[in-house]
């Protein structure tokens, strides 16, 4: 299914100054398929993924998800928020952090919730540590919290604001391999923001570069490299380079264009 | 001085204790040789006013009273405190609406409330108690609601992706998340509390610390006064521990998260 996910002729004002965030972006994302989102900052690329995600709504335009309208907080998509501080409640530990996701959603036992919460704690290399609380833990691992919550909803999409770039280099890499498995164990459908060329490319099948403000797809590419990717050869590959010069020279150039034009 | 003393000294509160002790000390010495007057006591007389007053129950009595009136007061004050700070930090219409009146009402210092209160609620125990409440209630009203406004965006956000419904992101987040800055304007009124206790039964009770210490001054029984004071800094001094000690249990999260232990 090509047309899963879709994003029509979406645009966003701020009322405060009547300047478009981002206007006229149209793509879909198929079911199953990993999208990178990047464009240099104030692009709107976060505000585009909170309106997907029905946390905020767009001036002009419509998300569909199957065919259906979405302006609100959807089960089946689940948001990862990059400031994992905030997102991961410092009041409870990690196993009651994952069990807030499901706790008032199923039908289910006390015990076959925490035995589902500690499956996808497992998941995420974090099934040691239920008992903990996030300031006992790296930044890394909070973040990994954060994965396993999402992921105990069993949603079909995630949504990714930026999730690892907080992180130091070692934990970026370790997580971006982390969600590969993940996306293809799981089978999801993941639409990935970031502002760092090289975490898209390795990731994705698919990038999207939005221009600067107002934001408009700037350019599209196919990424043809193979998976399971590995960090230091996938990054050596000339398709991978190829790509990598053609990205960076347009998005210099929509960083320049941005300076020319903003305000 | 060797270093184990230099270390008693830097790192416990030792000194601190010496001091009281060498205070209590040059009182006795100054009320037995240099300031020889019914107003100055010995620590010694004042001691024995206490253990005698502890003995036959008094002061158990008064404290009881004040204990109690003040814990009528505050703890209305925490309730409705809360209960209105938590819909107007939640509620932006209810912040607008209330934020005015609150600022206007809440330089006024509790005492001056007083003599409106004996217009209208009479001298009884229950001016006392809404004295206390009224002058308890703006520390706790204000840290709740702005403890709820300095929520983050991200932690409201993921409430909503998560699913939950207005009661339970008041259960989940709002209440857990502003419980530091609730827990801080509660310590702050407590203290408050027992002031206005003290003050509303020196005004007109029969009863309490406040109305015991008063008497005791104007029935020229000076070491009972004194010993009624000393009885109300050990009673504050334990409610603060108290406090402090609920507290840390409650959010030790918080401090932990900002390496306060």
């Amino acid at each position: 299914m090509a047309d899963y996910l879709v994003v029509d002729r979406l645009e966003k004002r701020f009322t405060s100054h009547g300047r478009a965030a981002f206007r006229d972006i149209t793509f879909s994302v198929g079911q199953g398929e990993f999208v990178a989102l990047i464009g240099p900052s104030g692009c709107g690329k976060s505000t585009l993924l909170h309106i997907m995600a029905g946390l905020s709504q767009p001036t002009a335009g419509a998300i569909r998800l199957a065919g259906e309208d979405i302006s609100e907080p959807r089960p089946e998509m689940m948001f990862v928020f990059q400031q994992y501080t905030k997102s991961i409640f410092p009041w409870k530990t990690v196993l009651e952090n994952v069990r807030l996701g499901v706790k008032y959603q199923s039908s289910v036992s006390r015990q076959a919730l925490e035995k589902i919460c500690l499956e996808h704690l497992d998941l995420v290399g974090l099934g040691r540590y239920p008992h903990y609380y996030p300031y006992q833990l790296s930044g890394g691992m909070q973040q990994r919290v954060a994965i396993a919550r999402a992921l105990a909803r069993r949603p079909k999409i995630l949504l990714m604001d930026e999730p690892f770039s907080a992180l130091d280099a070692m934990m970026r890499a370790e997580l971006q391999d982390l969600l590969l498995q993940l996306w293809s164990n799981l089978r999801l459908t993941v639409l990935f923001v970031t502002h760092d060329l090289d975490e898209a490319l390795y990731l994705a099948q698919r990038v999207i570069l939005l221009s600067a403000s107002p934001g408009t797809i700037a350019d599209e590419v196919a990424v043809p490299l193979s998976y399971p990717r590995r960090q230091i050869e996938t990054r050596s590959e000339p398709d991978y380079l190829e790509l990598r010069e053609r990205l960076y020279r347009n998005m210099v150039a929509q960083v320049m264009a941005g300076r020319v034009n903003g305000p | 001085m060797n270093a184990k003393l230099q270390a008693l000294f830097r790192d416990s509160r030792f000194s601190g204790v010496v001091l009281i002790a060498l205070l209590l000390l040059s009182w006795q010495l100054s009320a037995m040789y240099l300031v020889k007057t019914p107003t100055w006591p010995t620590v010694a007389r004042i001691f024995e006013a206490w253990f005698e007053n502890i003995a036959d129950g008094t002061l158990a009595t008064h404290l009881l009273a004040t204990f109690w009136r003040q814990m009528l007061g505050y703890g209305l004050a925490v309730v409705l405190g809360i209960g209105l700070g938590l819909a107007m930090g939640y509620y932006r219409a209810l912040y607008n609406l209330f934020e005015p009146l609150v600022e206007v009402l809440r330089p006024i210092p509790g005492p001056a409330y007083l003599p409106l209160l004996v217009l209208f609620v009479g001298i009884g125990h229950e001016m006392k108690v809404v004295l206390i409440l009224v002058a308890s209630l703006f520390p706790i009203l204000l840290n709740t609601y702005s403890g709820v406004r300095s929520i983050d965006r991200v932690q409201f956000d993921t409430a909503r992706t998560l699913g939950l419904t207005t009661l339970q992101t008041f259960r989940e987040l709002v209440i857990p998340a502003a419980s530091p800055q609730i827990l801080t304007g509660m310590r702050i009124s407590l203290a408050i509390s027992l002031i206005l206790a003290i003050l509303g039964e020196m005004i007109v009770s029969n009863d309490g610390l406040g109305y015991f210490v008063l008497l005791s001054q104007r029935t020229f029984k000076v070491p009972e006064m004194y010993a009624g004071i000393f009885t109300l800094a050990l009673f504050g001094y334990a409610l603060n521990r108290l406090f402090l000690l609920i507290e840390a249990s409650l959010v030790r999260w918080h401090h932990e998260s900002s390496g306060r232990i």
